[in-house]
C-alpha cells in the first residue's frame, strides 16, 4: 500500500442540517429536499442517488415546503414569499410575497396549471403558473385558523386543508367549503391540546387521509365527510404522508423517526373490497421525520437527524442491484474541505463562516498502524464571517497558501493571507473584475497565479493573481452543449489544462495558454462526482456515481488502454455495490501508477501497473496479503489497495511531503449535537 | 406360571393435558383435552373433572368438534383410529382406522393429510380416502392452522410455505431469530399471522402473490411466541409465550392490546369457544386455564406439574397418601393418585421464580419425609454448570393447626459439597436425618432439646475419605447402612460404631435399600458394573447376586417384595422378587422404552384380594414410575379394569342416556358387548358393582369429591408468582474520540 503520514483530523465541526420538506418528480426522477437552513438540493433518484445541484440557503429563511410544477421547483417558507429556483444556474429565481403571512404549505396540482399555498391568516391562495412567473389567483373561503397542509385532489377540482383540529374541503372553482370534518383531540391531559393535521393526502377515489398531532392517521370519504377508519400510529406526532404514484400503498412518518406503510389490499383474496391495512414499519431515523416520500421503488424519508434514508421496496424492485440497497445520505456530495497543499493549511466551509487550521506537525517515523508524537498540535489561524445572508456556495484556498475566496449567491471575495510566523493578517481585494460577482466553483492553478470562477451558462473566467491585485484575464466557454452549472473544477499542474464537469454530465477540457476549448469528453449517463489531472501523463481521471472510473487522454482526445481495459473487464462486484460517490482524486508524484480516491467509508490506492480483480478474486485481500510471502503476494495482489481504518470521512487529501490529510466527521458526534429526540421506553431500559 | 397378559401397563393420571390445544364445547359449558389415551372433559365452570372419553390405546394426538353436530367431537389417537363420540355422554358413537382427520400430523414423519370419512351406519369403518396434503409440517400442533373454506386450504397451505422458505432465507444472513414458531389463519379474511423465535408477530396479506405479498410486524414478547389464536369474530387476535402472558391484539389497530399476566407456566396452546365467550390456554406446567372474554380468569385445571426434569425422588406424603415431587419451580407438589387432582404447591426455595431461558436458579433437588409424616427435609441448589455450587438444607415440619408444612430450620453449609443422599430414621420414637455428600462425609441431623426444636448436627461419619454414594436405614432403623463407592458400611446409630464393612467389586453401589417385614435381615445393592447383589446381615456374607443393570431398585414398605427396573437395549424390563426367593415374583419385558430413574409403591386404600400369584404383588400397593418421557405410568390388573370399565358403563346408561329408540339400540348393542366381555374375563364373575363403591375405584372415571376443595382453593392462592423482566441499565456510551491525531498508516 505504500506508506503514509496521516493527519486525522476530526476538528471540523460540520453541522449538517435538518430536512424539512421532500418533493418527488416522477418524470425527471429528481428528488428536491429542502433542509432547515433553507438550502435545497437535488437527488438524482435513477443515478444512485448523487446530489446533482445544491442552492444554498439564506439566513432566516424556513422553507416549510417544496412543490414541482412540471420541471420548475417552488418552496414557500414562513418569511411569506413563494421562491422559484433557477435549476440551471442553481440559485434563486425570484421570490414573491403572497401578502398572507407565513406560509405552511405549496402544492401544485397535476396539470400544472396553479399552485396552492396556505397562510398563517386562514387563507388558501391560489397562483398561477405562468410561462416566466407565478401570478396570484384568488382566494379560497378565508378560514380561522391556520393552514397547515394542503392537498389537490388528482383532478384538479378539489382541495383539503388540514389546520388546527379539522380538515376543509373546498371546491375550486367556487372557492367554497364543501366539507368540514373535525379532527378529534387526544384523550386525558392533551384534551386541552389542539389537534394540528400535520399532513392530508387526497385520493382520485375521493377518500381523504390525514395525520395529525394525537398520532393518528385517519381516512375520510369526501362525499359524506365522515371517519372511515383511523389507524392510532403513535403516541406522537404523524409529521408527514406520502402517498404512492399508484395509490396503493401510503407511508407516514412520526416523531418517533419511524416510517409506517400502510397498503390498499383486499382482504379477502381475489375480491375487490380493498382496504388500507397498515403493514411494514421502518426504523431508520432516530428523530423526527419532517419529511417523506414514495417514489417508485422505494420510501425516502428525512428529518431532523439530517439524513437522507432511501428504503428500497423489495416487492418492487425486478433485480435486485447495488442500485436498490438501503441508503444512507448523511455527508454532502461537495468538498467542503479545500488544503493548501504547499504550506500545510485547510481551509472547512461552513454555512455561515469558513475556518483556517494550520496542520500539526510530528517527529520521525512510526511502525504503521502506530500513533506518532505530535510536536506541535494544529491551529486556527483564522475565522472568517460572511458578509450578509447568503450562505456560502464554494471557496478554496490556493496551493501556496496565500489566497483565500468563497462565492455566496450574490457575491465572490477573494482575500490575500498573509502569514509570518504567528501574526495572520487577511486583506480583501477590492477591486474586482466585475465578471466575478459570483462562482458556482472556485479552483486555483497549481502555481496559485491563476483563480478559476465557474459562473453561468457553464463559462469559466479566469483571473489572473498578483500581489498588487486581481486582473480579469479571459473567459472559457464551451463549443456547444448544456448552460448547465459547472460543479467541479481541475486544473492539471503544469498549468496548461482545465477540466470542468457539469451537472449535465458533460465535462470540457480547455487549454490554458489558447484559452480554447480544446476538447469534450464521451458524456456518460452517470454523473461525474470526482477528477482530476494526472501531474505527469496529463491524463483526465473521472469518477462517476455508478463508481465506474474512466482514464481520459487529454494530449490524445482518447481514453488511454487502461481505462479501456477496465470497460472491458468490468469493477469487481464490490467496489461497484459501494452507496457513498468517490469525492476526491489524487495522484502520488512519487509512484506515478497510483491514483488515490475516497468516499465516506474508506480510501482507495489504485495501482494502474497491477492486474485488475475479477468477481472471484477476494476484493479486501489486505489482511490476506499481510499473511503471505513476497512471491506469494505478488501473484495474489491486484490493483485495488483499500483502506478502512477511518470512517466517515469528508474529504482526503495528499500533501506533497507524502503525507495524507484525513477529515473524518464522525456521525456519533453529529449524533451527540443533535437536539433530543423524543423520549421513547425501551425494553430492559 | 407368570401371565403377563394380565397386567397391563397404563398411562395413569398425571398425562399431559397440555400436549394439544383444548377445545371448548359450543355452548361453552365443557372444556376437552387430550390427556394420554383419554379425552378429558372438564366443566368450565366448576374446573370438576366430570368424565373421560376412555376407548384410545395409545396416545391421543388431537381432538376436534364435529362441525356436522357441535354435541360430537373427533378423536384421533397414535393408534391409528379416528374415533366419533357423544362427549355428553362419553358414548363412542364411531370408529374410524385411519391416521388423522385434518387434526393431527402422523407423529412418525408429520404428514399432514387429509382424509375423506365415509359416510355408514357401521360403527366401525375403514377410511380408505385419505391425500397428503403437505409433508415435512412440525409435530407441534400450533404450527398447522386451516383458513376461511375448505376449499382454499390447499392454495393456501402451498402459498405459505412457499413464503416461509423465502423470508427465512432472506433474514438469515442478518443473524435475527425469525423462524416460524406458530400459525393462525383469520376466520374471515384472509390474512395468517405468524409467530416468530424473536418474539415477533407477522400478519400476513396477499399471500398468493409471489412478490407483492406484504406483512406488518407487532412485537411485544421478548421471548419465541408460542401460540397464535384469532377470536372467532376475527376482531382480536391473542398470542401467547414464555412469559406467561395472555396478550390481545386488536385486529386491524396496530398495537392497541390488552394483557393478563401471571398465569404461571409458558403458554402453549390457546383456543376460543366458538361464541367468543371463553378462551382456554395451557401452560407447560400440565394446566389448562380458563379465561372470559373480558380477560378474567374463572377456571384453572392442573394436572400433575412436570418441569423440566423430576430431580426428587417419587415420595408419597404418609398424611395425605399423596405423590410428591419436583412441580412448578421451585416447589413441591402434591398429588392425589387416586382422584388424579392436584392438591397443591409447597414453596421451597422462597424465591421469585423469573421466567426467562438460561438463568441458573434455585431448584428442588432433594427431598424426604419421615416416616410419620411430619417432618419434610428438603435440599434446593443451583449453579450446577458453574462451578460455584450454592445449596441449602431445610427442614420443614408438618403443622397441625395449618394443615400444612412450616419451615424449621435451614442450614446453609450442611456440607462443604454437593448432597448425594438423604434419607430420614424409620423408627416411631426418635427421627433423624442422614446426610451423604461429595465432601466424603456422611452427617446425621438430630433435633435439638426440648427447649429449641431446631435441628443440629449429631454425627459426622466418613470412611477413608471415599466419596459417598448413598445411604439408608434398615426397617427398624437398628442400622444405618452407607456406600463409599465400592464399599458398603454398616453403623449403628445409637453408638455410631461402624459394625462392618461389606464389599462386592467391581463398580460403584448405585442403589442401596434393606429388605422388609421377612426379609429385613437382607440388604440390597446395585452396582454400576451390572450387579445387583443381596447380602445376609446376620451373617455378613453375600447371599445371592445376579448381572442384571438395575436402574431403579424400589422396595415396597408394605410388603417384603423390591422391584428392579434394568434397562437394556432400549427398552426396560421390570422384575418383582423377594429377597428371599431366587425366583422372580414377576417380570415384565419391556414395559417402556426409555430409562425409569423414579419408581414408587403407592398403598392401597382398599387391598385387592388376588390369589394369582402374579398379580398378589399389586394387592396392597400399587407401583408407578415416571419414564425420562415424564409420564407417570402404572401397572393395572384386569380384575380392577374390569370393575372400572362396568362401572363406567352403568354410570353411562343408568343417568344420562334418555329413553329413545336410538338408546334402545343402542343399548341392546351395549349389552351385547358386556357380554362378549365378561366371557373373555372369567375373572369377572362376582356380583356388578354398585354405585357406592364407585367411590372406591380410581378416579379415571369419577367426578372428583369436594373434599379436597379448601386446599385446591390454597394452591391458587401460593400459585402467584409473577414475572419481572430483568432490569438493565443500559448506557451508550460513544467512545471519546480523539480531535487530532497523526497516524502512520
Amino acid at each position: 500500500m505504500g506508506e503514509f503520514k496521516v493527519h486525522r483530523v476530526r476538528f471540523f465541526d460540520y453541522m449538517p442540517s435538518g430536512i424539512r420538506a421532500l418533493a418527488f418528480n416522477q418524470d425527471t426522477e429528481r428528488m428536491a429536499v429542502a433542509r432547515m437552513d433553507g438550502s435545497v438540493e437535488v437527488f438524482h433518484c435513477s443515478d444512485r442517488f448523487f446530489q446533482e445541484k445544491i442552492i444554498p440557503g439564506r439566513e432566516q429563511c424556513g422553507i416549510e415546503g417544496l412543490s414541482w410544477v412540471g420541471e420548475r421547483l417552488f418552496s414557500a417558507g414562513l418569511n411569506g414569499g413563494i421562491t422559484e429556483y433557477d435549476l440551471t444556474n442553481q440559485k434563486v429565481k425570484y421570490t414573491i410575497d403572497a401578502y398572507g403571512g407565513p406560509i405552511w404549505t405549496i402544492t401544485g396540482n397535476q396539470q400544472g396549471t396553479h399552485l396552492a399555498v396556505g397562510c398563517e391568516d386562514g387563507t388558501v391562495k391560489l397562483f398561477e403558473v405562468n410561462e416566466d412567473q407565478i401570478q396570484f389567483e384568488r382566494n379560497l373561503d378565508r378560514q380561522k385558523s391556520r393552514i397547515i397542509s394542503l392537498s389537490w385532489h388528482p383532478s384538479g377540482s378539489k382541495i383539503a386543508a388540514g389546520m388546527m383540529d379539522m380538515i376543509q374541503v373546498f371546491n375550486v372553482e367556487t372557492g367554497h367549503s364543501i366539507h368540514r370534518m373535525l379532527a378529534d383531540r387526544g384523550a386525558g391531559t392533551s384534551r386541552s391540546k389542539e389537534c394540528v393535521v400535520w399532513s392530508v393526502v387526497y385520493l382520485s377515489d375521493g377518500t381523504i387521509i390525514t395525520g395529525d398531532s394525537v398520532g393518528m392517521v385517519k381516512l375520510w370519504d369526501d362525499q359524506t365527510g365522515t371517519l372511515i377508519k383511523s389507524h392510532n400510529v403513535t403516541k406522537c406526532d404523524v409529521l408527514a404522508l406520502s402517498v404512492s404514484q399508484n395509490e396503493d400503498s401510503l407511508v407516514a412518518g412520526t416523531s418517533e423517526g419511524i416510517v409506517v406503510q400502510f397498503q390498499f389490499v383486499s382482504m379477502v383474496l381475489e375480491k375487490d373490497d380493498k382496504e388500507w391495512v397498515r403493514t411494514r414499519t421502518f426504523r431508520n431515523h432516530t428523530h423526527d421525520i419532517r419529511a417523506v416520500a414514495e417514489i417508485t421503488t422505494a420510501v425516502v424519508s428525512g428529518g431532523m437527524d439530517a439524513q437522507l434514508v432511501v428504503r428500497p421496496l423489495l416487492d418492487k424492485i425486478e433485480v435486485r442491484s447495488a442500485a436498490s440497497a438501503l441508503r444512507k445520505i448523511h455527508f454532502p456530495h461537495r468538498r467542503l474541505v479545500s488544503c493548501a497543499r504547499k504550506s500545510g493549511l485547510m481551509l472547512f466551509q461552513y454555512p455561515g463562516h469558513l475556518e483556517l487550521w494550520r496542520l500539526g506537525e510530528s517527529e520521525g517515523k512510526g511502525t504503521p498502524g502506530s500513533s506518532l508524537f505530535v510536536k506541535r498540535n494544529p491551529e486556527k489561524l483564522l475565522q472568517l464571517k460572511v458578509k450578509g445572508e447568503d450562505h456560502i456556495r464554494c471557496s478554496a484556498v490556493s496551493p501556496c497558501g496565500g489566497w483565500i475566496v468563497y462565492s455566496t449567491a450574490s457575491t465572490l471575495r477573494l482575500y490575500r493571507l498573509h502569514c509570518d510566523n504567528n501574526n495572520i493578517s487577511i486583506t480583501k481585494i477590492s477591486k474586482l473584475p466585475k465578471v466575478l460577482s459570483s462562482a458556482n466553483q472556485l479552483c486555483f492553478s497549481s502555481d496559485s497565479s491563476h483563480l478559476f470562477s465557474a459562473s453561468a451558462q457553464s463559462s469559466v473566467h479566469i483571473a489572473s493573481l498578483s500581489q498588487s491585485g486581481c486582473k480579469f484575464v479571459g473567459t472559457l466557454k464551451p463549443k456547444s452543449g448544456s448552460h448547465q452549472a459547472i460543479h467541479l473544477l481541475a486544473a492539471s499542474e503544469d498549468g496548461k489544462w482545465l477540466a470542468s464537469a457539469n451537472s449535465d454530465h458533460e465535462v470540457h477540457i480547455y487549454n490554458l495558454q489558447t484559452q480554447k476549448a480544446h476538447c469534450t469528453v464521451p458524456v456518460y449517463s452517470s454523473a461525474v462526482t470526482a477528477m482530476g489531472i494526472h501531474p505527469a501523463t496529463n491524463c483526465l481521471f473521472m469518477m462517476h456515481a455508478d463508481q465506474q472510473m474512466f482514464e481520459y487522454s487529454i494530449e490524445q482526445k482518447q481514453y488511454t488502454d487502461w481505462s479501456r481495459t477496465v470497460q472491458r473487464k468490468g469493477l469487481h462486484r464490490f467496489w461497484v455495490e459501494r452507496d457513498t460517490p468517490c469525492l476526491n482524486v489524487m495522484f502520488n508524484p512519487q509512484n506515478p501508477s497510483h491514483v488515490i480516491l475516497h468516499d465516506m467509508y474508506m480510501l482507495c490506492i489504485i495501482d494502474q501497473s497491477l492486474p485488475l480483480p475479477d468477481d472471484k478474486t477476494q476484493f479486501y485481500n489486505q489482511l490476506t496479503l499481510k499473511s503471505l510471502t513476497e512471491e506469494q503476494r505478488k501473484s495474489q495482489s491486484h490493483a485495488f489497495k483499500v483502506c478502512k481504518t477511518f470512517k466517515d470521512i469528508l474529504c482526503v487529501e495528499l500533501m506533497p511531503d507524502q503525507s495524507l490529510v484525513v477529515v473524518e466527521r464522525p456521525l456519533e458526534d453529529i449524533a451527540t449535537q443533535l437536539p433530543a429526540p423524543i423520549k421513547q421506553k425501551k425494553f430492559a431500559t | 406360571m407368570v401371565e403377563t397378559s394380565d397386567i397391563r401397563v397404563v398411562r395413569c393420571g398425571g398425562s399431559k393435558v397440555n400436549l394439544t390445544p383444548p377445545i371448548i364445547s359450543s355452548d361453552s359449558r365443557f372444556v376437552l383435552c387430550t390427556s394420554g389415551d383419554l379425552v378429558k372433559v372438564y366443566s368450565t365452570r366448576t374446573e370438576e373433572w366430570l368424565h373421560s372419553l376412555q376407548g384410545h390405546t395409545n396416545q391421543v394426538t388431537g381432538i376436534t368438534l364435529n362441525p356436522a353436530n357441535h354435541l360430537q367431537v373427533y378423536s384421533c389417537s397414535v393408534d391409528g383410529t379416528v374415533k366419533l363420540w357423544d362427549f355428553i355422554d362419553g358414548i363412542l358413537i364411531k370408529v374410524q382406522l385411519v391416521s388423522g382427520l385434518c387434526v393431527s400430523a402422523c407423529p412418525e414423519c408429520f404428514q399432514l393429510v387429509s382424509v375423506h370419512l365415509p359416510k355408514s351406519a357401521e360403527q366401525e369403518v375403514e377410511a380408505k380416502e385419505m391425500s397428503a396434503v403437505s409433508s415435512h409440517i412440525s409435530k407441534n400442533p400450533s404450527c398447522t392452522a386451516f383458513g376461511r373454506g375448505v376449499r382454499s386450504v390447499k392454495h393456501i397451505f402451498i402459498s405459505f410455505f412457499s413464503l416461509c422458505s423465502f423470508s427465512l432465507k432472506a433474514t438469515d444472513k442478518k443473524g435475527a431469530k425469525n423462524a416460524f414458531t406458530c400459525i393462525a389463519c383469520h376466520p374471515t379474511d384472509d390474512c395468517i399471522a405468524t409467530g416468530h423465535e424473536d418474539g415477533k408477530i407477522r400478519l400476513w396479506r396477499n399471500f398468493i402473490h409471489k412478490k407483492e405479498y406484504t406483512y406488518s410486524t407487532q412485537h411485544w414478547h421478548h421471548n419465541a411466541v408460542n401460540t397464535l389464536c384469532f377470536t372467532p369474530e376475527g376482531t382480536h387476535l391473542l398470542s401467547g409465550g414464555i412469559e406467561s402472558v395472555l396478550v390481545q391484539w386488536q385486529y386491524g389497530a396496530g398495537n392497541r392490546k390488552e394483557f393478563l399476566p401471571r398465569l404461571g407456566g409458558s403458554i402453549l396452546h390457546i383456543s376460543a369457544s366458538s361464541d367468543g365467550q371463553l378462551f382456554c390456554t395451557s401452560h407447560s406446567d400440565n394446566k389448562i386455564t380458563v379465561i372470559e372474554s373480558s380477560f378474567k380468569v374463572c377456571g384453572v385445571i392442573q394436572g400433575l406439574v412436570k418441569g423440566d426434569a423430576v430431580l426428587t425422588d417419587l415420595m408419597i406424603d404418609p398424611r395425605s397418601k399423596a405423590l410428591v415431587l419436583n412441580g412448578k419451580p421451585g416447589h413441591l407438589q402434591f398429588y392425589s393418585l387416586l382422584r388424579d387432582k392436584h392438591l397443591y404447591n409447597l414453596d421451597i426455595v422462597q424465591q421469585e421464580y423469573i421466567y426467562e431461558a438460561g438463568l441458573d436458579q434455585f431448584e428442588v433437588v432433594k427431598a424426604a419425609f419421615d416416616i410419620k409424616g411430619s417432618w419434610l427435609a428438603t435440599v434446593e441448589e443451583r449453579g450446577k454448570k458453574s462451578s460455584d455450587l450454592e445449596f441449602f438444607l431445610k427442614l420443614w415440619a408438618f403443622d397441625e393447626r395449618t394443615q400444612s408444612f412450616v419451615l424449621n430450620t435451614t442450614i446453609t453449609a450442611a456440607h462443604t459439597d454437593r448432597i448425594i443422599s438423604m434419607c430420614f430414621s424409620s423408627s416411631e420414637e426418635t427421627t433423624m436425618l442422614v446426610t451423604a455428600a461429595e465432601d466424603s462425609q456422611f452427617k446425621a441431623w438430630c433435633q435439638g432439646a426440648d427447649d429449641q426444636n431446631f435441628w443440629s448436627c449429631d454425627f459426622v461419619g466418613s470412611y477413608h475419605k471415599l466419596n459417598p454414594t448413598n445411604c439408608s436405614f434398615s426397617a427398624d432403623s437398628s442400622l444405618l447402612a452407607v456406600s463409599f463407592q465400592e464399599v458398603i458400611t454398616i453403623w449403628s446409630p445409637d453408638t455410631w460404631e461402624m459394625l462392618t464393612t461389606l464389599c462386592q467389586p467391581p463398580g460403584v453401589i448405585r442403589d442401596l435399600c434393606f429388605g422388609r417385614l421377612s426379609c429385613s435381615k437382607y440388604l440390597l445393592g446395585t452396582t454400576t458394573k451390572n450387579l445387583l447383589c443381596c447380602w445376609n446381615l446376620l451373617t455378613c456374607e453375600l447371599e445371592w447376586s445376579t448381572s442384571v443393570d438395575v436402574s431403579k431398585l424400589q422396595p415396597d414398605p408394605f410388603s417384603e417384595n423390591v422391584a428392579a427396573f434394568s434397562y437394556q437395549s432400549k427398552h426396560t424390563d421390570l422384575f418383582v422378587f423377594k429377597p428371599s426367593e431366587p425366583r422372580p415374583l414377576f417380570t415384565n419385558k419391556n414395559v417402556c422404552s426409555e430409562k425409569v430413574h423414579r419408581a414408587v409403591f403407592v398403598p392401597r386404600e382398599e387391598p385387592l384380594n388376588s390369589c394369582d400369584e402374579s398379580t398378589q404383588w399389586l394387592n396392597r400397593s400399587q407401583l408407578y414410575f415416571l419414564t425420562q418421557n415424564m409420564d407417570l405410568l402404572t401397572f393395572s390388573t384386569a380384575t380392577e379394569e374390569d370393575r372400572m370399565l362396568s362401572s363406567s358403563k352403568q354410570l353411562v346408561i343408568d343417568d344420562s342416556v334418555a329413553v329413545t329408540p336410538f338408546y334402545l339400540l343402542l343399548g341392546k348393542h351395549r349389552q351385547q358387548q358386556q357380554k362378549l366381555n365378561t366371557q373373555s374375563h372369567p375373572v369377572s364373575d362376582k356380583p356388578q358393582q354398585t354405585q357406592g363403591s364407585l367411590l372406591h375405584t380410581p378416579a379415571h372415571v369419577l367426578p372428583a369429591a369436594s373434599v379436597l376443595c379448601s386446599m385446591f382453593v390454597n394452591s391458587f392462592l401460593i400459585s402467584n408468582t409473577g414475572v419481572h423482566p430483568l432490569r438493565v441499565k443500559t448506557l451508550v456510551n460513544f467512545p471519546k474520540l480523539m480531535k487530532y491525531e497523526l497516524l502512520y498508516l
